[in-house]
């Protein structure tokens, strides 16, 4: 009889391991009748960072993968956090997501009760500090980066909670593409559209080298006061045009019988709800 | 598993890494070599492994990036905290006292080898070392690190008590680049810093100022 609830102390705070032992079970129960579980939505990614003269610029890829299949091919990587921070994510999709809004919902509060503007380094450590209660759970690898009274300031955390602050970064599957563009052209002190063009050639790598990413290229460039999210900045993958119609024209299929039988209903209500086909 | 759950792939290591602390009159001298690595990847290539714990006492941290940043960040607050109350400069050895407590309390859950060396005016310049499992000694020098396995013939053999500033600096330097070269997990630049009664100085060694080796 298994427990429902594992409860592991770390750190001097429980974290609760709920339903594992039931998804293990499920696992195994599915398994057996010879299909496999659902994958956890991740973003198989290129995000990358670079601080520059005024500031700094995030990029982001826009693919969100299901196992080998896209599940979202315009998904929005770069995420709020506060006016002048934003932070980019990789892995687990759901994880990213919900951190980056705790974060961004904790630190409001802070700001406010200091009646400051928040600083990249106070967004770092709550990150970090959240990412390691969970030693590494949580699969959020994230590119945080910002602008406060400090200057420009950038870092990349990872799952387990380890940070590291850098002039240039790049997380996910297709950060090694990445980060060979940046180690090639990276100066310091760029001006804003040789960044601009950096990023999106760093990103452009990891989308056409790496299969976890793709489609277009989001930036956010923050500067002192001014924040430019440009998304999409660059539609890297446009959806080509069919250039021969392969529908059967009417009478390719001779019709032998024919009976037709109407159905005497009436019409109560109708609402028609488009397709989002983008 | 529990722990196959847990994505291995993004584990951000200094298992792979060369540190070293020596004392000498006056003060110490701490080294490392700046890179981690997730699994083949150097994920940072100039990383600063001598962490300050205070104005005058430092940490250099092998093992799990993720536990030794967040131990240290842990002690800074704690010695810092203790420093106020005391109104006073904290001990070298208090400090290593927390990162042992940390270390040793919670040793099933992390990986981390530190070795805490600096200034304090009772005792001087100390070196500290507390490895995995969260045992605590002191030692006039000590090494840490994947790499610190091809450099304890050299360490041995080569310190000598009573060395000066600049005799320590040159034996860490060198120490380090032997490391480095032979232990295919640590490289990049080596960082050093003296820390005395005078404050700390920082420099790095970059990769074409190592000191060079005859290579068979």
């Amino acid at each position: 009889k298994c427990p429902l609830v594992v409860s592991r102390t770390f750190w001097g705070k429980n974290i609760k391991c709920v339903c594992f032992y039931r998804n293990a079970l499920l696992e195994a129960d599915i398994n057996k009748l010879g299909f496999s579980s659902p994958a956890a939505r991740k973003t198989g990614t290129t995000i990358c960072g670079v601080v520059y003269k005024d500031g700094v610029v995030l990029g982001a890829d826009t693919r969100a993968t299901e196992g080998m299949v896209v599940a979202d091919k315009n998904c929005s990587k770069i995420h709020y956090i506060s006016p002048n921070i934003y932070c980019c994510g990789a892995g687990t999709a759901a994880d990213t997501e919900m951190t980056t809004q705790i974060i961004s919902s904790n630190l409001e509060l802070h700001s406010l009760s200091t009646g400051r503007l928040p600083r990249v380094t106070t967004a770092n450590r709550m990150l970090k500090q959240m990412l390691f209660r969970y030693q590494g759970y949580i699969g959020a690898a994230l590119v945080l980066g910002g602008v406060d009274c400090n200057g420009p300031h950038l870092y990349s955390i990872y799952p387990h909670g380890s940070t590291d602050k850098l002039p240039y970064v790049t997380m996910g599957s297709g950060s090694l593409a990445a980060m060979a563009v940046f180690e090639d052209r990276y100066r310091p002190n760029m001006e804003e559209e040789e960044a601009k063009r950096l990023v999106r050639d760093a990103i452009a790598a990891g989308i056409f080298n790496d299969l976890g990413s793709g489609s277009n290229i989001d930036l956010c460039v923050i500067t002192k006061g001014k924040v430019d999210y440009l998304r999409p900045h660059d539609m890297a993958n446009k959806k080509g045009v069919r250039t021969g119609s392969y529908r059967y024209k009417h009478g390719t299929t001779g019709v032998l019988t024919k009976a037709v039988t109407p159905l005497n209903l009436e019409v109560v209500e109708e609402s028609v709800q488009t397709m989002d086909t983008s | 598993t529990l722990e196959a759950c847990c994505s291995r792939a993004w584990t951000s290591c200094f298992n792979s890494t060369s540190i070293m602390a020596v004392e000498f009159e006056g003060g110490v001298v701490i080294g490392a070599d700046s890179r981690t690595t997730t699994g083949a990847y150097i994920a940072n290539r100039v990383t600063d492994k001598l962490t300050p714990i205070h104005e005058r006492i430092f940490c250099c941290r092998s093992g799990s990036a993720a536990d030794t940043q967040a131990i240290a960040d842990a002690v800074t607050y704690q010695l810092g905290f203790h420093s106020i109350e005391l109104d006073e400069a904290p001990l070298v050895q208090t400090a290593a006292s927390l990162f042992r407590e940390m270390c040793y309390r919670y040793r099933e859950e992390l990986m981390a080898g530190i070795i805490v060396a600096g200034w304090d005016p009772r005792r001087g310049g100390q070196v500290y070392t507390v490895p995995v499992g969260g045992m605590m000694t002191r030692q006039p020098v000590s090494v840490g690190g994947s790499g610190s396995s091809y450099i304890y013939g050299y360490v041995d053999s080569n310190y000598r008590a009573g060395m000066s500033k600049e005799e320590c600096l040159k034996f860490t330097a060198e120490a380090l680049t032997l490391a480095m070269e032979r232990d295919g997990s640590s490289g990049g630049v080596v960082r050093l810093a003296v820390v005395s009664e005078q404050g700390v100085e920082r420099q790095v060694i970059l990769g074409n100022q190592l000191p060079k080796f005859s290579t068979v």
